[in-house]
């Protein structure tokens, strides 16, 4: 993985520094509340239900044991405990001290961590797909550009002050894991007509309160132009996106209002401007990209059959190789998935205790890395398959083994109104609720592939809106109440989901969710997935089983 | 009244006029509409020559009398409102006006670093503001990944070529 040089390393700790005296001078009452919230907010520090949360950056989700070692000592030292890792591939704290958290991020800094742009509006973490790097239908390793982008959003001195948050995404697979369409920008890598490799270039979408799925502003972006691009698209949302009402101040309505083609021909005009100033150079393509394949894989045979039979004989190891892990590039090697939705815990987290023991693990099996997904689990990516069967064991006992990954109880879920000031409706309890349907593990596996997603408020933090099964949860007249959506998707085949109906109560969302589920079942066909069965069926059968009960 | 401009605390003089005050002996700033409506009058002051633009206004309006100004002001307010960052950058950069830019209103210490990267060489603030300890905000970093006008190369051709 990338690693600090002595410029990173002097920016990362200059920025702790910045951040302690803007926190000393807030609790000094130079700072105003007003002048104080930005600043906290571009370090990841939020002002929550029962104390301040603070997110930290977990670039592109990548996190060596070293780093995971120090997010134990943070949760254990400075918290109750615990961390929760986010649908952007971070780490949130809910119980740090205001005054405690300068010192946190002096820790995060010597092991190049940081906070920085976590929160605000400004440009956020760089996401990627959980699998880069390891996947097989890869065409380019996503991470070096991610690392590029990380690098040049950082202390930007122009969009520190945006309308409104912005986030980047890049995938350079076939299959999206990045949910690059919901993304204010989103970055395939694609090859064109000539052999090169490049960027299709997506702008204009996002979650939240007016979900939009991203629309192609560009076929294909040459590399070296992938920074004054970018640039450029900013610059041109910097200058026009709206700041008169903040839930119309994301760059998707700028695109949606202006038109895309209008809104390209801006973009193109202020590229043109500052393109030949900007050019990556490849030497520095290359100098970061080498640091994402130093990897020594042994020459392993495809087939081992110490494994197989370890499979026919153990049928709940069995049940977790098919579920929790996928199969890799390299041969002989597996990525494994650790379930952080274990039945009956918030989704995404993660005890200290926890977070020690998979530092060893990563070290013993994964050579020293592991991955945050955006769905809240984590993969180790390089398991040789013959340690599968004791890291399973090693996992088992700390209960991070569920075999339920990509199932309907491998929910996402923000933390809802259990921890967030913004929250209408619980969303750890709806989760839970739906868990508890799910006892009999054959049925969960028949069920095959569901995403549920859960949201505690309009802005959309569980993306509910690319649930196969979204739920919202909404106020009335200070009652819980949750709308649920069917179809929606954020892989290849993006799509926003549609309203089932009225809202339920929440004492019903469980069962209305097994009523769904049940007319899945009921009227698949074949080996057909849910989301394929909602597309074919529509909304009727569905509505029908859950409102007709009524 | 103390400014900061150019890394050093400095007296200054300048006037920011509203629309119809009377034109002052000494150097003054005017606002883009007053600049529009009465150019040649201005002009004819023989004085130095500050316009000043608001977060919405657009930097292009002033395209071709850059040449006649000796000072453009940004009017920063409310300090959230982040459009006078790219104003100064498109002045600096793409209409390349080389005069003094001065930022004016709410703006805090913790903008400056940004503010000054991009080309900002003035900052004015209220009354009784310590400036000694907003010449802190030029020493919080000595590391910056991204060209600007204070950096003509990115931090990756540095790191090539050290």
């Amino acid at each position: 993985m990338y690693q600090y040089d002595h410029y990173d390393q002097t920016l990362v700790n200059q920025r702790a520094q910045q951040f302690r005296d803007q926190t000393r001078r807030f609790l000094e009452g130079e700072l105003t509340e007003d002048q104080y919230r930005p600043l906290r907010l571009m370090n990841g520090l939020y002002i929550q239900r029962h104390a301040p949360m603070l997110r930290v950056a977990i670039p592109y989700g990548l996190l060596s044991s070293i780093q995971m070692r120090t997010l134990a000592h943070i949760a254990r030292t400075y918290d109750q405990g615990y961390g929760h890792f986010t649908t952007r591939q971070n780490i949130q704290y809910n119980w740090p001290k205001l005054e405690e958290v300068p010192d946190i991020l002096d820790d995060l800094a010597k092991v190049q961590m940081h906070a920085i742009q976590t929160s605000g509006n400004c440009i956020r973490n760089t996401t990627s797909d959980h699998l880069a790097g390891v996947a097989a239908d890869e065409l380019e390793d996503p991470r070096p550009y991610c690392e590029i982008i990380r690098q040049w959003s950082t202390l930007h001195p122009e969009f520190a002050f945006l309308p409104r948050k912005f986030k980047i995404a890049v995938s350079g697979a076939q299959r999206d894991r990045a949910a690059t369409q919901v993304h204010d920008i989103g970055l395939q890598l694609i090859k064109n007509a000539r052999g090169e490799v490049g960027f299709e270039v997506l702008v204009g979408g996002g979650l939240g309160r007016t979900p939009i799925i991203g629309v192609v502003i560009r076929d294909f972006l040459p590399k070296e132009d992938l920074l004054s691009y970018l640039e450029a698209i900013l610059r041109v949302y910097n200058q026009w996106g709206r700041r008169d009402n903040k839930y119309k101040a994301r760059i998707k309505i700028l695109v949606k209002e202006t038109g895309i083609a209008s809104f390209a021909q801006w973009v193109e005009k202020e590229w043109a401007t500052i393109r030949d100033g900007m050019r990556l150079d490849q030497a520095e393509i290359d100098r970061v990209s080498a640091f994402f394949k130093t990897r020594q894989y042994l020459s392993l045979p495809e087939v081992d059959p110490a494994l197989e039979e370890q499979i026919a004989r153990n049928q709940a190891f069995a049940a977790w190789v098919r579920r929790n892990t996928v199969t890799h590039k390299m041969k002989g090697y597996r990525a494994v998935f650790l379930s952080l939705k274990p039945h009956g815990q918030p989704p995404g987290d993660m005890t200290d205790t926890q977070m020690n023991a998979v530092a060893d693990l990563m070290d013993r099996f994964s050579f020293g890395e592991i991955r945050v997904t955006h769905t809240q689990n984590l993969v180790m990516a390089d398991v040789e398959q013959q340690h599968l069967l004791d890291l399973w064991q090693a996992l088992d006992h700390l209960g991070l083994a569920t075999p339920n990954v990509g199932t309907a109880t491998d929910m996402i879920t923000c933390p809802g109104l259990d921890f967030c000031s913004l929250a209408n409706a619980a969303s750890i309890s709806i989760a839970t609720g739906i868990q508890s349907l799910f006892d009999d593990l054959d049925y969960l596996y028949d069920l095959g592939d569901i995403r549920i997603n859960i949201s505690g408020c309009m802005n959309g933090c569980g993306h509910h809106t690319v649930g196969h099964i979204g739920i919202l949860g909404v106020d009335k007249k200070g009652e819980e109440w949750y709308q649920i959506t069917l179809g929606g998707s954020s892989s290849n085949d993006a799509s926003l989901g549609e309203r089932l109906g009225p809202s339920v109560a929440k004492i019903e969302v469980t069962q209305t969710i097994e009523h769904i589920l049940l007319t899945y079942r009921d009227l698949r066909e074949g080996e057909e997935t849910f989301l394929d069965t909602v597309r074919r069926i529509g909304m009727e059968p569905f509505q029908e089983r859950v409102y007709g009960h009524h | 009244m103390d400014i900061i401009k150019d890394g050093r605390i400095q007296a200054d003089t300048l006037t920011h006029l509203d629309q119809d005050a009377a034109l002052p002996k000494g150097a003054f700033s005017v606002s883009l509409t007053r600049w529009q409506s009465e150019k040649s009058a201005l002009l004819a002051t023989g004085q130095p020559l500050a316009v000043r633009l608001l977060p919405a206004e657009i930097v292009d309006d002033l395209g071709e009398d850059l040449p006649l100004l000796s000072m453009v002001v940004l009017e920063m307010n409310p300090f959230t409102d982040g459009r006078s960052f790219t104003q100064i950058r498109s002045l600096r950069e793409r209409l390349g006006f080389r005069g003094e830019i001065r930022v004016l209103g709410d703006f805090i210490r913790d903008q400056m670093f940004f503010l000054h990267r991009l080309g900002a060489n003035a900052f004015e603030f209220a009354p009784g503001t310590d400036l000694k300890d907003r010449l802190k905000a030029f020493e919080e970093f000595t590391v910056t990944y991204q060209a600007a006008s204070d950096q003509p190369q990115p931090l990756f051709r540095r790191r090539a070529h050290p």
